[in-house]
C-alpha cells in the first residue's frame, strides 16, 4: 500500500517535472501581468497602455489578466526604478516614452535603460509644430521670421514637462534657426493644446493625438512635422488637408528630426522565452483592427522593431539625447 | 430649442433597458469606490475602464460617468460617519458632518449631504444643457495667471474668512505648502527635498495625509477620551430623510451660492476640492448661523457638498468640449473616449450628437438613480455607528491602511499615514486647524506651477496678475477676502469715530 502511494507520488513529480519542462519551452504568464506606465493617467503613454489592455482583454490574447499601474513619481523615475528592482519577475512590463532617457539624465536617479530587458518598439510618436489658426503665419519661414523680429524671449513655446522631449525640440529649433523662445512647461499635452487655442502661448510641438481635435475644430494650424518623411495618413482632417499634407520641417528649412519611442521593456534577467512570449503577444495586438484605428487616430509612425535592432535603436537615441541635453545644459549637476 | 430636441433624443438613448442596468451597476460600484478611502474615483474608473471596452461607447460612458457620480456620493459617507474623507472634496464635509454624527444625527447629515449633492449636480447639468458652447469659450480665457488667481482666491478666502486665529491658519497652511513642494519640481524638472530617497520621488500624496491626519488622528483622540463612541443613539428610520427634507429649503440661498461657486470652479478648471472649501468658508462667514459652523450645523454640510458635486459635474464640460479634463477622474474618462474612437474637442458636439446628448441625459438620470440608491441606504449607513468603538476602531485602522497602500501600492505610504496620524493628533491638541494644511497639500503645487508659468510668460513681471480685467478682478477679490476682518474692523472704527 505504502509502496503504491510512493509510486503515485513519484509519478506525479515526474509529470509535474515534465510540465515545468514543457512550460520553459514556451513560457507564459502564471500570474497577472503588471503593465507599468511611468506617467500619469490620461497622457499619451497611459492611453496606449490602456488601449493595449483593452485589446488583450477583448480578444482574449492572454490567459492571465493584464493590470495597468501608473507610477509617475519623479518624471517616471518611480516606474523605472520599480522595474529595475524586479529582477527575475517576468510578470512586469513597462511602456516607455522619451523619459526613458531624459529622466535619468535630468534628475540623476540611478537608472539606465540597460537595467531592463528590451522587448519591442511598438510605434513612434510624431511631433508637429503648431500655431494658433488666427495667427497670420502659414509656413515655417513666416513663423521663424516673426520670431526673429519679435524681442528675444517674447515668443512663448508651450510644452509638456520640463527638460523632456518638448523642451529638447524647442532648444533644437532655437539652435537651427538662431531664435530664442520662452519655454513654458505644462503637465499634460491636452492642456498645452488648449493654452495655444486660448493664445496663452504662441506655438507648441504637440503630438498629433494631443492637438488633432483642435485642428479639426479649425482652432490650430500645423506648420511642419519633425520626421524624415511625411506622415502616412491621407484622410482629410481640416481645410481639405490631412496628416499627409503636412510638410517635413527639413523641407521647410528647419533641419530637425525627432520621434518619440513608444516601446516595451520588461524586468531585468528575463529569459529568451519570456521575451519571445511578449513579442508574440504584441505582434497579435498589432494585427487587431482596434490597434490600427488607434494608430490612425494618433497618426503614429508604425515602425516595429525587436531584439538587437531595437536595442541598437535605443542606444543611438540615448547618445543623441545625451548630446542634445548636454548642449541645452539640462544634465543633472550632481 | 434644438438643444431640447437633442436632449429628449438623449433621454431615449439613456432609457434603453441595458443602459439603465449599466447605470445602476455603475452607481453601486461608484459608491463602494467612494467609501473606500484611497481608492478614489480616478483609480476606480481606471480599474474598471477595460470592463467597458466590449460595450457600445454610449453605454460605456454612461457606466463610467455613473461610477463617477457614485464616487461623489460615496465620498461623503465615511467623512460623516468616521471623519475620514474618502475623496479630497469631502474634507470640508467632515467639519460639520462628523459633529452631527457624534450628536446622533448621522441620518440627517447623510440625507443633507446626498440631497445637496443631487441639487448641485442638477444645477450643473442644466447649465451644461443650456449654455455649453458659451461656457467652453469662457474656459479658454484661463491661462496660468488666471488659474493662479483662482487658487489665490481659494487660499485667501480660507485665511480671511476662517474664525481661527489667522496666524495659526497661516502656519498650518505653510506646513502644507512645504509638504506639497516635495518631489519633482515640474518647472525645472529637478527633484527637490527628496534627500536621495526613492520613496519621496512622488512627494506626499494628499490622500495619505488626509487618511492619517483625519482618520488615524481621530481614532487617537477618541481613545484618549476613553474609548467611547458617541454616535450610539443613531436613529435607524427612513423617516429621517423626510424630516431633513422639510428643513432643507430654508438653506436655498446657501445652496444657490454653492451651485454657482461649484460650476465656476469646475469649468475653470480648479476642480471640486477648492470649490467645496471655498463654499464652506463663505457660508460660514455670511450665514446668520455661522457661529455654530464646525459644531454640527446642517448648513455646513449643504454648502461644501453642493459645491463639490456641481464642480464635479461641470468639470466634464471642458473635457468634452475642449479635451481638457477638469479633474483626475475626468482625465481617465478622456482616455476612455479616445479608446472608443471618440475625439473630444470642439467638434464632438457637432459630430457625435447621439453620444454627447446620451451622456448629458444620463447625467440627469444617473444622479436621480444615485440619489434614490444612497437615500434608501441611509439607515444602514447610520446603523454602522451602533457598533461599539472597540470593534469598529480596528476595522477603520485596517481600512485606512488598505486605502493608504492602494494609492501607490507602497508600504512606505502606510508608515507615512501613521506619522500623519500622530501629527494630526498633536496639531488638534494644540488647536491648529487641519483644513488649511490639507488645502495647501492639494493645491500647493498647482498654485506654485501656475505662478511660475505666469512669471515665465511675463518675463518676471508681477504685473501679469493685473494685466486684464478677468485676472485683476479675481486677484482683488482674493485680497479683499484676505483682509476681510481688518476691513470690517476698520469700517466699524470709522463709524464709531464718526459718531
Amino acid at each position: 500500500m505504502k509502496h503504491s502511494v510512493l509510486h503515485v507520488a513519484l509519478a506525479a513529480v515526474a509529470i509535474s517535472g515534465a510540465g515545468t519542462f514543457g512550460a520553459t519551452a514556451a513560457w507564459e504568464p502564471v500570474r497577472p501581468v503588471e503593465f507599468i506606465v511611468p506617467a500619469g493617467t490620461g497622457g499619451g503613454a497611459d492611453q496606449m497602455a490602456r488601449t493595449i489592455q483593452g485589446i488583450v482583454t477583448k480578444h482574449n490574447l492572454m490567459k492571465q489578466p493584464m493590470v495597468v499601474i501608473n507610477k509617475s513619481g519623479g518624471a517616471g523615475g518611480e516606474g523605472f526604478l520599480d522595474v529595475k528592482s524586479s529582477a527575475n519577475n517576468p510578470h512586469k512590463i513597462i511602456i516607455t516614452l522619451s523619459n526613458l532617457f531624459t529622466t535619468p539624465l535630468a534628475t540623476g536617479i540611478p537608472f539606465n535603460w540597460k537595467d531592463m530587458t528590451p522587448v519591442a518598439m511598438l510605434a513612434l510618436d510624431e511631433f508637429v509644430l503648431w500655431v494658433n489658426a488666427e495667427k497670420p503665419y502659414k509656413s515655417v519661414k513666416e513663423f521663424v521670421d516673426a520670431v526673429k523680429q519679435a524681442p528675444a524671449g517674447s515668443i512663448k513655446m508651450g510644452g509638456t514637462g520640463s527638460k523632456q522631449e518638448d523642451q529638447i525640440i524647442t532648444v533644437a529649433v532655437e539652435k537651427a534657426t538662431g531664435t530664442k523662445f520662452t519655454y513654458i512647461p505644462y503637465k499634460g499635452g491636452g492642456e498645452v493644446a488648449v493654452q495655444l487655442v486660448g493664445n496663452h502661448v504662441d506655438s507648441t510641438v504637440n503630438n498629433p493625438i494631443e492637438a488633432v481635435a483642435q485642428w479639426r475644430g479649425g482652432k490650430l494650424r500645423p506648420l511642419c512635422v519633425f520626421d524624415g518623411k511625411q506622415m502616412a495618413y491621407d484622410e482629410v482632417i481640416a481645410d481639405g488637408k490631412g496628416w499627409k499634407d503636412i510638410p517635413t520641417c527639413k523641407s521647410q528649412g528647419l533641419d530637425m528630426e525627432y520621434l518619440m519611442l513608444r516601446g516595451i521593456f520588461m524586468s531585468p534577467k528575463a529569459t529568451k522565452d519570456q521575451v519571445e512570449y511578449y513579442i508574440d503577444l504584441f505582434k497579435k495586438v498589432r494585427a487587431t483592427p482596434e490597434w490600427q484605428d488607434f494608430m490612425k487616430s494618433g497618426a503614429f509612425n508604425t515602425t516595429f522593431l525587436t531584439g538587437a535592432d531595437y536595442a541598437k535603436w535605443v542606444e543611438t537615441e540615448e547618445k543623441r539625447h545625451e548630446t542634445l541635453m548636454k548642449e541645452a545644459g539640462f544634465l543633472a549637476t550632481n | 430649442m434644438e438643444e431640447l430636441v437633442n436632449l429628449f433624443h438623449g433621454f431615449a438613448v439613456a432609457l434603453q433597458p441595458f443602459n439603465i442596468m449599466v447605470m445602476i451597476l455603475g452607481i453601486v460600484l461608484g459608491v463602494i469606490i467612494g467609501v473606500l478611502p484611497g481608492l478614489g474615483g480616478a483609480n476606480g474608473v481606471a480599474i474598471l475602464l477595460p470592463l467597458t471596452f466590449s460595450m457600445p461607447p454610449t453605454s460605456a460612458i454612461i457606466m463610467l460617468s455613473c461610477i463617477y457620480w457614485g464616487a461623489l456620493f460615496g465620498g461623503a459617507i465615511t467623512s460623516i460617519l468616521f471623519n475620514i474623507p474618502g475623496e479630497p472634496w469631502s474634507v470640508a464635509t467632515t467639519f460639520d458632518g462628523y459633529p452631527m454624527a457624534q450628536q446622533g444625527k448621522a441620518g440627517e447629515a447623510l440625507t443633507a449631504a446626498f440631497t445637496s449633492s443631487f441639487v448641485g449636480a442638477l444645477f450643473a447639468v442644466i447649465m451644461i444643457t443650456l449654455v455649453a458652447p458659451l461656457v467652453a469659450s469662457f474656459a479658454l480665457q484661463f491661462g496660468p495667471a488666471e488659474k493662479f488667481a483662482v487658487y489665490f482666491l481659494a487660499f485667501c478666502s480660507f485665511v480671511g474668512l476662517s474664525k481661527e486665529p489667522p496666524f495659526k491658519t497661516i502656519a498650518a497652511m505653510m506646513i502644507g505648502f512645504a509638504l506639497a513642494a516635495v518631489g519633482l519640481d515640474s518647472i525645472t524638472g529637478q527633484l527637490r527635498l527628496t534627500f536621495g530617497s526613492t520613496e519621496l520621488l512622488n512627494g506626499f500624496d494628499f490622500l495619505i495625509a488626509v487618511i492619517g491626519l483625519f482618520g488615524i488622528g481621530e481614532i487617537l483622540l477618541t481613545m484618549e477620551e476613553g474609548l467611547s463612541f458617541r454616535g450610539g443613539k443613531a436613529k435607524i428610520d427612513l423617516r429621517v430623510v423626510l424630516q431633513t427634507w422639510k428643513e432643507m429649503p430654508r438653506y436655498w440661498v446657501t445652496s444657490l451660492r454653492s451651485c454657482i461657486i461649484g460650476c465656476w470652479m469646475g469649468i475653470t478648471p480648479a476642480g471640486a476640492t477648492p470649490a467645496s472649501f471655498m463654499s464652506y468658508g463663505i457660508a460660514k462667514r455670511v450665514s446668520p448661523k455661522g457661529e455654530n459652523f464646525g459644531k454640527g450645523e446642517i448648513e455646513g454640510v449643504v454648502a461644501p457638498e453642493t459645491a463639490a458635486h456641481a464642480a464635479g459635474t461641470a468639470a466634464l464640460l471642458p473635457m468634452l468640449s475642449l479635451g481638457v479634463p477638469g479633474s483626475p477622474t475626468a482625465a481617465v474618462l478622456l482616455g476612455g473616449l479616445l479608446i472608443w474612437g471618440l475625439q473630444p474637442g470642439p467638434m464632438l458636439f457637432v459630430e457625435q450628437k447621439e453620444f454627447v446628448w446620451g451622456l448629458i441625459a444620463s447625467m440627469y438620470l444617473g444622479n436621480l438613480v444615485g440619489l434614490i440608491v444612497v437615500l434608501t441606504c441611509v439607515p444602514i449607513f447610520a446603523a454602522i455607528l451602533r457598533v461599539p468603538f472597540s470593534i469598529i476602531a480596528p476595522l477603520i485602522l485596517v481600512l485606512c491602511a488598505i486605502g493608504a497602500y492602494s494609492v501607490h501600492s507602497s508600504t512606505f505610504d502606510v508608515v507615512m499615514m501613521l506619522v500623519f496620524g500622530v501629527v494630526g493628533y498633536l496639531l488638534k491638541k494644540c488647536n491648529y486647524p487641519l483644513a488649511p494644511l490639507v488645502l495647501a497639500i492639494v493645491l500647493g503645487d498647482k498654485a506654485e506651477e501656475a505662478f511660475r508659468q505666469s512669471l515665465l510668460g511675463s518675463q518676471g513681471s508681477l504685473g501679469v496678475f493685473f494685466s486684464n480685467t478677468l485676472v485683476g478682478t479675481i486677484m482683488v477679490l482674493g485680497l479683499i477676502a484676505l483682509f476681510w476682518s481688518l476691513i470690517q474692523q476698520g469700517y466699524s472704527r470709522l463709524r464709531t469715530a464718526a459718531a
